[in-house]
């Protein structure tokens, strides 16, 4: 040992250098992290999916895939239009306060025009696909009694909601089915997974 | 440490005699490309999509990717540069079947995602500069760097047609030999010859940028990375020399 | 860094969680061994950066590979499209691929820049030829790791390289072909064998790496290391019992070993972010074209650092009917280095202290690696033929005359404690 070693140098060079280390090390961490993200390809097969509503008849209901989930659009009769009203005190959350649904879609038809209902076939629940019981009226398989007015019901728990995806009192799923954002390009087709159709 | 020095001179010497390895055959032309100079991405993305993209594709190529790249905005990418009925997203195909290609061409036109990187910026360049008139084959041209090319000279409108000049040269067994000795222009074409070089090394540099579409970004990250590495070095040798004042 | 003798009350509970650790695991135990009371020769120069630089990048390819892994795709039809996909649409995949792909060719020159510092100071020798061996294995295990990897962006080189090297097998007698087979697990490089490469690549190889890395680690630890005086510290020792020329490997040469990778570093950052081809040594161009098992490219050489045994395989022509002859010989420049240790027979170990012959001899072999590196990447003809004769016969030479021209080789005295 030589001449009286200077710790407060030391120890602010070892801390100077600590510091600068970890910066470095949070900075190269930072692209292994990112490297999660979705990939283009990933964004690219999850770009906007249209739809043609063209042949889409009054009552039926068209299925597509959208970023790996079933979007679900329903050509409204106007008596499913007019049902909605009528079964406001049966629903959890008939104003869609709690729910996730596009601005636009925050009303009474949960739609931008409400003859056309185009919702994410995922239950608010445990994410199964809902079926599709328009009929109105006691199911065969007896999951649904004589005062179901139509709608969505989940086979895997028995989840209910309405043709405007609303879920009904006293099922495990908390809120409505979720609408994803869409736009109509023209009558004939609709553009699921954006807000607005870009000009161009 | 007389052999640490010895080592580097050998390190040193032997590399570029190893690097000057392997070019035989028709000089390359230096294609002097800028990947960072987005002016002449653009002109050159529009020359790829105007005269290549009929046949060859560039499938690892998202236009989206270009558009981002490019500093164009949407409208500007469908406009200028994307066939009717493509997404943004799509990669660049091209139009042309496969199956119609090989009929025409014998083969399918190759893929252009790397063609800069696996055959190099200046043999594309050069390549692109050297085709010439030669009635003896189908497409009545020929290419000084690829002899016997099945693509047709696509860019003889802007060019004009070149004519080949040959010179007589003693063979192996004596005889003279005829030997493509260079290229002349023969017909004007709609652009001068530095319009033409111009236009080519904007094709080749598009052409760059698709075979490494990171590249202008990996330069200019690298030297910030340099400059925090050289300042963590800085700080490393500080430390090193001051706990090794204790070691006598 | 700290010297952990903090008197607050966080210092207290750290210490005291580090003896309830202490109780159930030697922690404190193999930080001393291994770190704050590992003496470590205090004379250490440039040449002793580079195995702690190995490590680093073991663990950086190890890491990258790991996330290379998430993306790539090891099936022939989607191998080169899904490396593409990593170098485009993954967020940073560019970079997380030339790490590797520059990790790889860094592997094997700070290997080599170690191995050769070995062969400088004699630290080959006895009581180190367990750790040289464990060295050569990891060597070994390094090449085997490399040429497999290679196969994975099923490039054009990348085809034709495991092609030519997996055909080396096929000259053995009798067995060649269905070894071949064996190894291909098809009748020529398939997906299959793409396949398996991939598993071998990224998991029983690298298992194989980190066990002997460890084990070449505790056997430096066990006998301690050599210093490029070439004399055992362990000899002179203070009245404490600890070797008077040693100095403790934390903090000292850890701060010192921090230094020397922050400027591997700064060569590391240049080669991946301005070079990471480097003029086709650590990327070569044809390995951009997809494979394509109807055209063989035009120069077909191995990555630069396999060139010197592959001028070795070509340096040995065919005769009574078969190739084996240049595989032997391939294969014998590595066994030969696993018996250097007993065919040195200098009575001292440091370049320092050897005579005129070593020295010569060794910047020769250097110089010969080096040319037999070179003649690897031209294509087979002269002058390079003769050249990879000369280099090869210059390599054997070098190791088996070495029990000879050792023991005749004049050398100085040795000081008893180490020099600066």
């Amino acid at each position: 040992m030589g001449e009286e070693i200077d710790r407060g140098r030391r120890q602010l060079l070892t801390a100077a250098t600590t510091i600068t280390g970890a910066v470095g090390v949070a900075f190269a961490a930072a692209p292994f992290l990112a490297s999660w993200k979705p990939s283009a390809r990933a964004k690219a097969l999850g770009a906007p999916v249209e739809i043609d509503i063209s042949k889409l008849d009054p009552g039926a209901m068209l299925k597509i895939v959208w970023r790996g989930k079933p979007v679900y659009v329903v050509r409204r009769t106007p008596g499913m239009i007019e049902s909605l009203a009528s079964i406001e005190d049966r629903l959890s959350d008939p104003r869609s306060d709690i729910s996730r649904q596009p601005e636009y879609a925050k009303n009474e038809q949960r739609a931008r025009n409400p003859e056309y209902f185009v919702v994410l076939g995922v239950c608010t629940h445990l994410s199964c696909a809902p079926q599709n019981r328009f009929g109105p009226g006691a199911s065969e398989d007896g999951v649904l009694s004589a005062d179901w007015p139509g709608g969505f019901f989940c086979p895997c728990h028995g989840s209910k909601f309405d043709v405007a995806g609303r879920v009904f009192k006293g099922v495990p799923a908390p809120t409505n089915l979720e609408i994803p954002p869409y736009v109509f390009i023209d009558k004939q087709r609709i553009l699921i997974g954006v807000d607005e159709v870009r000009v161009g | 440490m007389r052999p640490a020095r010895l080592l580097a001179a050998l390190v040193v010497l032997g590399w570029p005699i190893a690097l000057s390895a392997a070019t035989h055959g028709y000089p390359l032309l230096d294609a002097d490309t800028d990947v960072s100079s987005l002016a002449s991405l653009q002109r050159g993305a529009r020359n790829v999509v105007n005269y290549c993209l009929g046949c060859h594709s560039a499938r690892f190529m998202r236009y989206s990717q270009v558009a981002t790249d490019l500093a164009l905005t949407e409208e500007e990418l469908r406009d200028n540069l994307m066939f009717t009925g493509m997404r943004v997203y799509d990669t660049m195909l091209t139009s042309m079947p496969p199956e119609q290609a090989r009929e025409w061409f014998g083969n399918v036109p190759p893929d252009l995602s790397l063609i800069a990187r696996s055959r190099g910026v200046d043999y594309v360049y050069t390549y692109l500069k050297s085709f010439y008139g030669d009635p003896s084959r189908p497409t009545g041209a020929n290419n000084a760097v690829l002899a016997n090319t099945v693509m047709p000279y696509v860019l003889a409108g802007l060019q004009g047609v070149q004519q080949p000049r040959y010179e007589e040269k003693p063979g192996s067994n004596g005889e003279s030999v005829r030997h493509l000795a260079g290229l002349e222009s023969g017909t004007p074409g709609e652009l001068s010859a530095e319009e033409f070089d111009g236009f080519v090394r904007d094709t080749v540099t598009f052409l760059e940028y698709v075979s490494e579409p990171a590249k202008a970004q990996r330069r200019s990250l690298g030297v910030w990375v340099i400059l925090y590495l050289l300042m963590f070095t800085a700080f490393t040798y500080f430390l090193k020399k001051e706990y090794w004042k204790d070691v006598k | 860094m700290s010297s952990n003798q903090s008197n607050t009350a966080g210092g207290g509970r750290l210490k005291s969680l580090g003896a309830w650790v202490d109780a159930r695991f030697p922690m404190t135990a193999l930080w001393k061994e291994h770190m704050s009371e590992y003496d470590a020769p205090k004379n250490f120069n440039f040449w002793y950066y580079f195995g702690s630089i190995a490590i680093f990048v073991l663990a950086l390819q190890i890491f990258t590979g790991i996330f290379l892994t998430m993306s790539y795709k090891p099936s022939d039809i989607e191998a080169f499209g899904s490396v593409e996909y990593i170098m485009r649409d993954v967020e940073w995949g560019w970079l997380i691929r030339y790490l590797h792909s520059t990790g790889a060719s860094a592997f094997f020159i700070v290997v080599y820049l170690h191995m050769f510092r070995a062969l400088l100071y004699g630290s080959h020798r006895k009581p180190r030829e367990l750790l040289w061996i464990f060295g050569v294995l990891i060597y070994l295990a390094l090449m085997a790791e490399a040429f497999m990897g290679y196969l994975l962006p099923w490039g054009n080189m990348s085809y034709w390289g495991a092609q030519v090297i997996v055909s080396l097998f096929g000259t053995f007698p009798w067995i060649g072909d269905a070894l071949v087979e064996w190894i291909r697990g098809d009748y020529y490089i398939s997906d299959i064998t793409l396949n398996r490469f991939f598993a071998l690549h990224v998991v029983a190889v690298p298992l194989v790496l980190i066990f002997l890395v460890v084990a070449h680690i505790l056997a430096l630890h066990e006998v301690g290391s050599n210093n490029p005086d070439g004399i055992e510290i362990k000899k002179t020792k203070g009245p404490d019992g600890r070797p008077l020329d040693g100095v403790a490997m934390h903090p000292y040469y850890t701060v010192k070993d921090i230094y020397g990778l922050s400027i591997f570093l700064v060569l590391f950052a240049a080669v991946v972010f301005f070079a990471p081809e480097l003029g086709g040594f650590f990327l070569e161009a044809a390995n951009f074209e997809p494979a394509n098992p109807l055209l063989t490219p035009e120069h077909i050489a191995p990555v630069w650092y396999f060139t010197p045994y592959y001028a070795m395989l070509r340096a040995v022509p065919a005769f009574a009917g078969t190739q084996v002859w240049g595989v032997l010989v391939m294969f014998s420049a590595i066994l030969v280095l696993f018996f250097a240790p007993w065919l040195d027979r200098a009575p001292v170990k440091s370049i320092r202290y050897r005579g005129p012959i070593y020295k010569v001899a060794l910047m020769l072999f250097a110089a010969a690696f080096i040319m037999l590196g070179y003649c690897g990447m031209k294509p087979a003809e002269q002058p390079f033929k003769a050249m990879s004769v000369i280099g090869t016969i210059y390599y054997f030479a070098f190791f088996l005359l070495m029990p000879w021209y050792s023991r005749i080789d004049s050398h100085k005295p040795v000081p008893s404690r180490v020099t600066s």
